[in-house]
Parts: structure tokens; sequence; C-alpha cells
């Protein structure tokens, strides 16, 4: 409805990128992609202690959600042990200087989610894409802006599409009202090289309109090393979990990347001691695992495969007697994209056919 | 004594319009007599080569149009939807509706065809809905459907920039139907566009939460049994697998589960096969449209 300005202005004028507090504005997702590896199982008081801690140790934004954003819970994702609305808003009661992300996949979670959320206390709202199709997102988009929430843009399963492509999926969401949109390395399976072309394509595209994020995974152990190329490459807004808490073989570890951070001179404003001593003393202890490269998760950065699948493909590799590894594999033939883990049990069914029919 | 077919239009000459339009060519009680659009198109042009009266005019050339229809069949938007219904209504034309609008009662053929034929607006649901609501609906005629959740993959070439720019209107539109039309307490819709090459074949998974003790049995026979309805106008549209059913579960209150895969591969009229989630809409309009015309026609008769 609200019609922006038809001159060449461009979108920046009206709702432009956020002033950096640091060199560098470090999101921690330990509460939001840490639920998949908790299978959605979060309670109150972790996420109270999780908040407290990552508050007091410089975390400028923290994200609670279900892992697969807002309306997750499901049958197809896992349902969640406490309604996200009430994580939402004990985080926001805990966080004295951080702002508090809630994630919004369109197609799972809508535009009435996002403002019980908004009512339950989060400031800032990731809108969340397959790489090759944001132009599901300027509904939501629009109606975050209104709500006066920060925005940010996830162009997941970034390997997917080339680096041009990508950049031109970013304009799509800028223009919509996104203010950082962010190269999404869902499978954990952008390689070096791979990775700083999206970087750089993306920074090139927004130019000063807007900042551009990245979000990785550790499937194949690259996540800090494509974060410091990331800050190289001009990116601002980069993503971490406490022990790599998140989906596949977890997230950047945000307390391994404070430190080498630290080590290069590049200001993030965390307190690398502190965020140690919450990764041991609070999230250690709650963890059901601890997210690693076992084979299933290096098999997902190595095919492709969208991080979350991995506790999916585990349960149904145990029921239909197939190994997870091979169904993972196969996900990533069919080239599944996030939110089909209902194809998971599907290919899990004819792999188990195929070998006893 | 020869064969009398009733009037009627289809708004909206794009891919769904000119699909459905092929698909009504061989109606034997329905005669498409125009085609509506707002500019020149090829779909209006395609319309004219096969003797339909094509017009870029609008619901105001049709409106002028002698005879009027008495069936429309709307395929455009649910914007412009909601701006037509009430000037078909004022002239007596009943109205099918393909757009999301929701403006009448929802229908799915397999599961109450018959309910709405007098109604002066129909409203088809979504492609996801009527893929899955009818096992929805088979389910819960056998055993109590506290909950029941839909997952809809379509190809990203099948999503136009309607469904696109109004995703939860999807969601929305085809969560309440899969309690009011399918039967459940409780209904979720989820859609997910994949860009995979060649593109995905249409797929959706349907779970119903169901009480422990459920008779499975027989609602494994239910839902074959719909299957085979669904197939009599939608022929593409199969189970992968026989139903699944999972052990109750402490975080599903105690209940347990049964989860549907189907594939739903499209006719080929005028869309691609993979598209099927465009062609169970126009199958499912098409065969509203016949129904009500067959209502039309044993009314005169």
């Amino acid at each position: 409805m609200s019609e922006r300005a038809s001159e060449s202005s461009t979108p920046s004028s009206s709702t432009g990128r956020p002033e950096l507090a640091h060199d560098v504005r470090i999101t921690d997702t330990t509460l939001r992609d840490g639920s998949h590896a908790m299978a959605h199982q979060f309670t109150e008081t972790q996420v109270r202690d999780t908040v407290r801690a990552l508050d007091a140790a410089g975390v400028e934004v923290i994200e609670v959600t279900h892992g697969d954003g807002l309306g997750g819970s499901s049958f197809n994702y896992g349902f969640s042990h406490t309604d996200e609305m009430t994580l939402i808003a004990a985080a926001r009661q805990e966080a004295r200087q951080a702002k508090i992300a809630v994630l919004l996949v369109p197609g799972i979670g809508t535009v009435e989610d996002l403002k019980r959320a908004h009512d339950a206390g989060a400031d800032m709202v990731r809108v969340a894409t397959h790489c090759t199709e944001a132009d599901v997102s300027p509904q939501h988009f629009a109606a975050a802006r209104e709500l006066g929430m920060e925005t940010v843009g996830f162009l997941m399963m970034a390997h997917r599409t080339p680096p041009e492509n990508l950049a031109k999926q970013a304009r799509i969401m800028v223009d919509a009202g996104c203010q950082v949109p962010y190269v999404t390395d869902s499978a954990g399976a952008l390689l070096m090289h791979e990775a700083k072309a999206r970087f750089e394509a993306l920074v090139a595209e927004v130019g000063d309109e807007a900042w551009v994020g990245y979000h990785g995974h550790q499937n194949l152990s690259l996540g800090v090393a494509n974060s410091v190329l990331a800050y190289e490459a001009g990116v601002r807004y980069i993503d971490g979990s406490l022990c790599a808490l998140g989906a596949g073989a977890g997230n950047t570890p945000t307390e391994v990347m404070a430190a080498v951070f630290d080590r290069l001179g590049i200001s993030t404003g965390l307190d690398v001691l502190g965020l140690l001593d919450a990764a041991e003393d609070v999230v250690h202890p709650y963890l059901h695992r601890w997210p690693k490269m076992d084979r299933n998760a290096v098999v997902q950065g190595w095919a492709g495969v969208y991080s979350s699948f991995l506790l999916h493909a585990e349960r149904a590799a145990e029921r239909y007697k197939v190994p997870a590894h091979e169904i993972l594999r196969r996900c990533g033939e069919l080239g599944y994209v996030g939110g089909q883990e209902d194809m998971i049990i599907d290919v899990a069914i004819q792999l188990a056919d195929s070998r006893h029919p | 004594m020869a064969p009398k077919r009733v009037t009627a239009a289809i708004v909206g000459p794009g891919n769904i319009g000119t699909d459905l339009l092929a698909k009504l060519q061989g109606s034997t009680t329905i005669d498409v007599g125009y085609m509506v659009g707002v500019v020149e198109s090829e779909g209006l042009a395609r319309a004219r080569k096969q003797g339909v009266a094509a017009s870029a005019e609008g619901v105001d050339w049709l409106l002028r149009q002698d005879p009027l229809p008495q069936i429309v069949f709307e395929a455009t938007s649910a914007a412009a939807h909601i701006a037509n219904a009430p000037r078909y209504a004022e002239a007596g034309i009943q109205a099918v509706d393909l757009t999301p609008a929701h403006l009448g009662p929802m229908v799915c053929p397999a599961v109450n065809l018959r309910e709405h034929l007098d109604a002066p607006n129909v409203s088809m649901i979504t492609c996801g809905g009527q893929a899955t609501i009818p096992i929805v609906a088979a389910v819960s005629r056998v055993t109590p459907v506290p909950y029941a959740e839909i997952v809809a993959s379509i190809a990203s070439r099948s999503a136009g920039p309607g469904t696109r720019a109004n995703i939860d209107e999807f969601t929305h539109t085809t969560g309440g139907a899969v309690a009011e039309v399918g039967g459940a307490e409780r209904g979720k819709a989820i859609i997910v566009l994949n860009p995979v090459e060649p593109p995905m074949i249409m797929r959706d998974t349907v779970f119903c939460m169901i009480a422990a003790d459920a008779d499975r049995a027989a609602i494994i026979r239910s839902i074959h049994d719909m299957v085979a309805d669904v197939q009599e106008y939608v022929p593409g549209y199969t189970l992968r697998a026989e139903p699944q059913f999972d052990e109750p579960r402490e975080s599903w209150r105690g209940n347990g589960r049964v989860a549907v895969f189907l594939e739903v591969k499209g006719n080929g009229d005028y869309l691609p096969e993979y598209a099927g989630n465009l062609d169970i809409m126009t199958a499912a309009a098409a065969r509203v449209g016949e129904l009500m015309a067959e209502t039309k026609l044993g009314a005169l008769a």
C-alpha cells in the first residue's frame, strides 16, 4: 500500500542501514538454529540463562525462534517444547542491550505470526527464502517495516545459485525493505572461493544501501574461515552459535569467531572470556548432542544438503533401516530445499523398497 | 433432441484460464462462449482461434454480451475477483472462483461437490488444498482428526507472481480449509517452492493426528477409495507409498499419526505435466462447473 517514491531515489533513504557500533555486528543464533540440534525442546530457563550470558558478553543481536522460524512448530519440523512466543518474551526480558531477532520463512510463518512476535518483544526479523525465490518475501518485509522492526534477508542454500544471480535476489529483498541481505550457507557447502565470490557480488550490488551478512555452517569446517573472508570482502553482519549449536555440524562457533576477530584486531564488542564461559558453563550442560563433523554432517556439506535435514534423516534411517548418509545424499541429488523435511521420509521409503523389495 | 449446453465465460486468459478452456472443450454440458482479459494477450488470441469470442475489454464487455453467460470461471487474482464478484452476482451469473479470494463456500469435488451447487459463488480453495483436503477427509470420515497438517511442494516455474506476492493467503486459506472442508479440528498448511531443473512434479504430504487405537485398516481403505475418486478428474493423482503410521508420542499429546505422500502429475492439456498444482485446480473447477451446468439443465428439463 505504501507506495515508495517512484523517482530514482534508493530505498535506503527511507529504511537505511543501521549504524554499526563496531567493525562487525555479530548475531548469535544458538537459540534459533540451535533449536534444530535440540529437536526444538528449549525450555524457558535455558533461554533465559543463555540470553543473559550472551547479552553480558556483548552480543548485539540474539535470535530466538523455532529452528524453522515462526510457526515452525509442526509435524513436519517437530513440535516446540515451549511456545516460541513465550521464549521470545523471556529473551526480551533478560536482554539489557541486545536486540531480539526472529526468523520467518514465508510459506511456513506469516505476517500474523510476525505481529505476535513483535508484540512479544522481537526487535528484528530475518526473512528467509530459498536463494532463487526472494520474491516471496516483500509482503513480510513491508509488514516488518510498518512495525518498525529491523530487517534481515536470508538467501538460503546460497551455494545453489551463482554469485551474479544471488546478487539479483539480494536486490529484490533490499528493494522490498531489507536492510541486510545475507549469504546464507544453509548446507555448509560453500568453499572459500565460492563464498568470497558471493560476498563480493552482494556487496557490489547493494553498495551503501544495505549491509551484507554471512551465516555459516561447519559441515566442511569452514564457518570461521569464511567469516574472516566475509569481513575482508566488506560483510558486516556475521552469525555464530555457542558450542556451534545449530543444524548439521552446527554453526560457526561464536566463541571461536570472537577469539579469531580479537586476534585480527577487528572489533566486535564481544568479551571473549565471557563467551567461553557462556559456552562452557551455560550451553554445554544442556546440549543433547554437541554438533560435530560426523559422516552424516560432512555428507551434507559435501553434497549440498540443507543442514536441518540431519536429525530427520537419522530418525527416518532408524525407522526404515537405511543409512542416514544415503538418505541425505539422495536428498542432495533430488535438489530438495529447506522446508521439504517430509521428502526425507519419502526418500527413506523409496530406498528401503529398493533394498528389500 | 439437440444436446443443450450452458454458456460459460472464463475471465483471466493466462495459463490457468487457457488450460481450463482446453479441459472444457470436450464438455457435454458447458459451452465456453467467452474469454475475457484486460489487455490483448496470447491467451485471448488462442481462444479466438478456437472459435471463442474473446475481448480485452474486461468484465464491462462480458456483461454487455447476449446471451450473458450463466457461469463464469474467474482465473485472475484475488483482488480482481473481489471487484468482479458483486457484478456477476447482480447479473445472476454463478461464479467459480479459482483465485484465493475465498468469498463463497469452499469446494473440493471429491469431498463436498454437491453441497454448494446452488451457491452464487464458490471458492476452489488453493492448489494445495485441492490436493490434500481429500486425504484429510478420507481419514476424518473414519476416525476423529484433532489436527491435520499439509505440506505442498511445487515447482518454482509453476508459481506465478500472484502466488509469490501473496504467499500468506495460501497458508491461511489452505490451513482453514483443511479444518473446515477436510474435517480436522485444527489445520495447518505449509508451502515450499523448489527451483530444481528439470522441474519437480507437485508433491504433497498430509499428516493427520489420530488416536492411538484408531482403526488403521479402515483408514487405509478410506484413503485408497478417496484416491480413486480424485483420479476420476485428476488421473495423475497417486500415492507415493502406502500410508505410514507412527506410534503415539508424548509430544503429540499421546496421539499417533498417519502420513500420506502424494504426487500430482498434471494432465498436460495445456500446462506442463509437472504443474500438477495448476492442473488440479482447473480439473476441479471444470468438474464443479459441469455439475452446476447439469443442475441448470435439469431444472429446465
